[in-house]
């Protein structure tokens, strides 16, 4: 249904200063104006514009027939929009947390991820379900976890995390139209401003990041890509959502000259740019606040050791989240934070 | 410091609790005797108007809708009063369903193909509810509704093609036999999942609705898997959006081989869950083909005319195993079958046509000649293309395709390893 349109050169486009909620609202509202066959749904999405105002506007504009508030049943809001899916909608589902997905996974996993591949290609479910995820808001255990590792060992799914509100609206706008399920998560613990990790320090608003000018109208940010954050010679960073802020902000502290790629995509994932990187630099920390064992971060770790390994100086280091629930009262103690990278910055550099 | 957990006394004089766990009235060697089973009256039962609040379907929910009577006639309000040229067919497409459930059910214990199920004594079930929806509205099936493709007029080469996962199963292969995806004849890739078909068809429904589309859903679930929470979610939805949409609870008595009490059936009927959702509910006898077509008109009637869903609870019995990988006789009487009180649903409905005069023992004969002659020619046609594990399968390389639109570096990486293992297993090997 979308209408071709030549590519917008982003440097030229007007911009303005969003954050991230307001970039994935945008985008949401570009998607919901150019396609007919979008609709939203999810927990409190339609009048209320949802818990995190991520939908606030969207009912008003385009009715009650495609942004609507759903039943508290994940399975029911998966289920349904795999069959809205099938009928030839495009939906576009909220999990108003990512800690709320699991009763929805057999839909996910079972059916929206093999319908193309079991039906050899009669039926899709190009569904784009967002859902806020990762910590740092004094969320408790039900309201923190990052659980993206149990999507990206789903064959048939992609999985999406922006770090800024110029991707989130580029990746969003791309997963939409994306033919195949994506999870999209948002890390809701920058949805206002780029945290750094320094959670005793005044929160910084994101209208003072240059990565919140946002260009007006529709673009993509194609699914599949890795953006080097900043270039450097000392060591790789692999890192996504919250966790591309806090690597940034240590390195930056402690003068590292590291090289820092948001991963943007975790399936399919951009293994040109994590190769090209890693074997110029020759180190790599892998950081991620979910939990540590079997995360995603075990998947990076041996991607780079298989494809670089002789280029690696130093073992590859992974931070992460420790190995228990995301607790409430010690939910820093919890978070990959300055001290934990700071450290591991130390063991891959050895004194350099 | 763990102490033991030990009883504490009694509570009075209360006696102690009990876990009460199901058990099945026959096992295998008990002589089963039904007469438990309250089968009412022939056309003793009301048919409200299709735009009725779902609570006025309350008493047919505990009732059973029956039209068929034991003079074979066609009786009571619930008589869709079909011509005699659509009974003949849809006779012919429940015994098509038949011969064709004998013949593969042979295959596979030839070797042919690794797995079967079959749905004799349930073909009403799905043959005459498939007569009584429009060939366009969206059917998201179970496991045992090859009566509705039967009836769509699906190829019966494409099933066994499917079945025998050959190079001309054009699900390339993948799926387990017998787990269809006819999308050109409005039919949902079967799963294999149990329930998750059930809030995909709300979903379909409620898209056709926000569409103003004329078409509607329907669905069909075990009883067994009516447990799962994904039956509670599409009820709700169903519900809640008022969806254009059909459940179908096929309550065969049997899952597996565990029966319906241990999805509740000791406690109430699977057509009463409806009620409780504001869903309209209706209990019919399943092996009367009639009484299924009258329920299903019903219930599709009320749904395209915006009056909501409905739920129908098919009341039959699964005369053979759940697959061709279960033995029954392992654990439920074999005398089950003969003794089922509700008859056969091909039996009855041949006899009532006959009764009417519109049919006779010769003709029913020779029609059944006619369709193993049928299935027999397609089945030969479909081992053409070659039967599963002799070669015969799709390119190695479709095995990494559909997994995604387009194929990711991983992917590709993956198929050429699997064609390299290929090539050094057997070295003569071409695609």
């Amino acid at each position: 249904m979308t209408q071709e349109e030549s590519p917008v050169s982003l440097h030229d486009a007007p911009t303005r200063r969003l954050n991230m909620i307001e970039a994935i609202n945008d985008a949401l509202d570009i998607m919901m104006a150019r396609d007919p066959d979008v609709i939203i749904m999810g927990e409190d999405v339609g009048y209320f514009g949802g818990v995190f105002r991520a939908t606030a506007g969207l009912q008003k504009k385009y009715g009650k027939t495609r942004v609507f508030d759903t039943p508290i049943n994940e399975c029911g809001i998966i289920g349904a929009a795999v069959g809205m899916g099938a009928y030839g909608l495009r939906p576009v589902p909220e999990i108003q947390f990512a800690d709320y997905i699991y009763p929805g996974l057999d839909q996910l996993i079972s059916e929206a991820a093999r319908l193309r591949y079991r039906s050899a290609g009669e039926f899709i479910a190009p569904l784009t379900v967002r859902s806020p995820f990762g910590g740092g808001i004094f969320g408790g255990q039900t309201h923190s976890q990052s659980p993206e590792a149990l999507f990206t060992h789903v064959a048939g799914l992609k999985t999406v995390i922006p770090a800024t509100p110029h991707d989130a609206k580029g990746l969003l706008i791309a997963a939409i139209e994306d033919n195949d399920p994506v999870i999209f998560f948002e890390p809701k613990r920058i949805y206002n401003g780029p945290f750094d990790g320094y959670y005793d320090k005044p929160v910084k608003p994101w209208n003072t990041h240059d990565d919140s000018v946002v260009p007006e109208g529709y673009y993509k940010i194609p699914l599949g890509k890795a953006r080097v954050v900043r270039e450097g010679e000392a060591l790789t960073v692999l890192a996504y959502g919250t966790m591309v802020h806090v690597a940034t902000a240590v390195c930056a502290e402690k003068g590292v000259d590291a090289e820092i790629i948001d991963l943007r995509t975790l399936v399919p994932i951009d293994i040109e740019t994590v190769e090209k990187s890693v074997q110029k630099t020759g180190r790599c920390m892998v950081v991620h606040e979910a939990t540590r064992t079997s995360g995603f971060g075990a998947e990076l770790s041996a991607l780079v050791q298989e494809r670089c390994f002789y280029h690696l100086e130093a073992p590859i280091e992974r931070v992460t989240g420790f190995d228990t629930p995301y607790p409430h009262s010690l939910e820093w103690a919890y978070f990959p934070g300055p001290v934990r990278i700071g450290e591991a910055l130390d063991r891959l550099l050895g004194g350099k | 410091m763990a102490e033991s957990r030990k009883p504490l006394g009694k509570r009075g004089n209360l006696p102690p609790l009990e876990l009460y766990v199901p058990e099945p009235k026959f096992r295998p060697g008990d002589k089963a005797d039904f007469t438990y089973i309250d089968a009412p009256p022939a056309g003793a039962q009301a048919r409200p108007d299709e735009g009725c609040a779902a609570i006025e379907t309350s008493a047919l929910c505990y009732d059973l809708v029956r039209v068929l009577d034991d003079d074979h006639r066609a009786v009571g309000p619930w008589d869709p009063k079909l011509d005699p040229d659509t009974l003949r067919q849809m006779l012919r497409t429940m015994a098509l369903t038949r011969a064709f459930d004998e013949r593969m059910y042979r295959g596979q214990r030839q070797g042919k193909t690794s797995f079967y199920m079959k749905c004799t004594g349930e073909e009403a079930t799905s043959v005459a509810a498939a007569y009584a929806l429009a060939s366009d509205d969206m059917v998201f099936p179970s496991y045992r509704q090859q009566g509705i493709l039967l009836a769509r007029g699906y190829p019966l080469i494409e099933m066994i093609n499917q079945i025998y996962s050959n190079r001309g199963d054009k699900l390339k292969g993948r799926q387990l036999p017998i787990m269809y995806s006819a999308r050109d004849f409005s039919f949902f890739t079967i799963s294999g999942n149990l329930a998750t078909q059930y809030p995909q068809a709300v979903g379909w429904a409620m898209a056709s609705a926000s569409r103003g589309d004329t078409r509607i859903a329907a669905s069909w679930i075990g009883e067994g898997s009516t447990a799962e929470g994904d039956f509670h979610a599409a009820l709700t939805f169903a519900t809640v959006y008022n969806a254009p949409v059909v459940f179908n609870v096929v309550n065969n008595q049997w899952a597996i081989s565990s029966f319906s009490g241990f999805a509740g059936a000791e406690r109430t009927t699977f057509a009463a869950r409806a009620i409780g959702y504001g869903v309209a509910g209706l209990r019919v006898d399943g092996n009367d083909a009639l009484a299924v077509y009258a329920a299903t008109q019903w219930a599709a009637n009320r749904a395209r005319s915006n009056q909501g869903p409905s739920l129908i609870e098919h009341f039959t019995y699964r005369v053979e195993g759940h697959s061709t990988s279960d033995d029954p006789g392992q654990y439920r009487s074999a005398r089950e079958a003969e003794e089922w009180p509700l008859g056969d649903p091909i039996m009855r409905l041949k006899r009532h046509l006959i009764t009417l005069g519109e049919w006779s023992e010769d003709q029913h004969e020779a029609m059944d000649r006619e369709l193993a002659e049928q299935v027999k020619a397609a089945t030969k046609e479909a081992e053409k293309n070659g039967i599963l594990g002799h070669g015969l399968h799709h390119p190695f390389h479709t095995m990494f395709e559909d997994v995604y639109e387009e194929l990711p570096w991983h992917l590709e990486e993956q198929a050429e390893q699997a064609i390299r293992e290929r090539r050094t297993k057997w070295p003569e090997w071409k695609e």
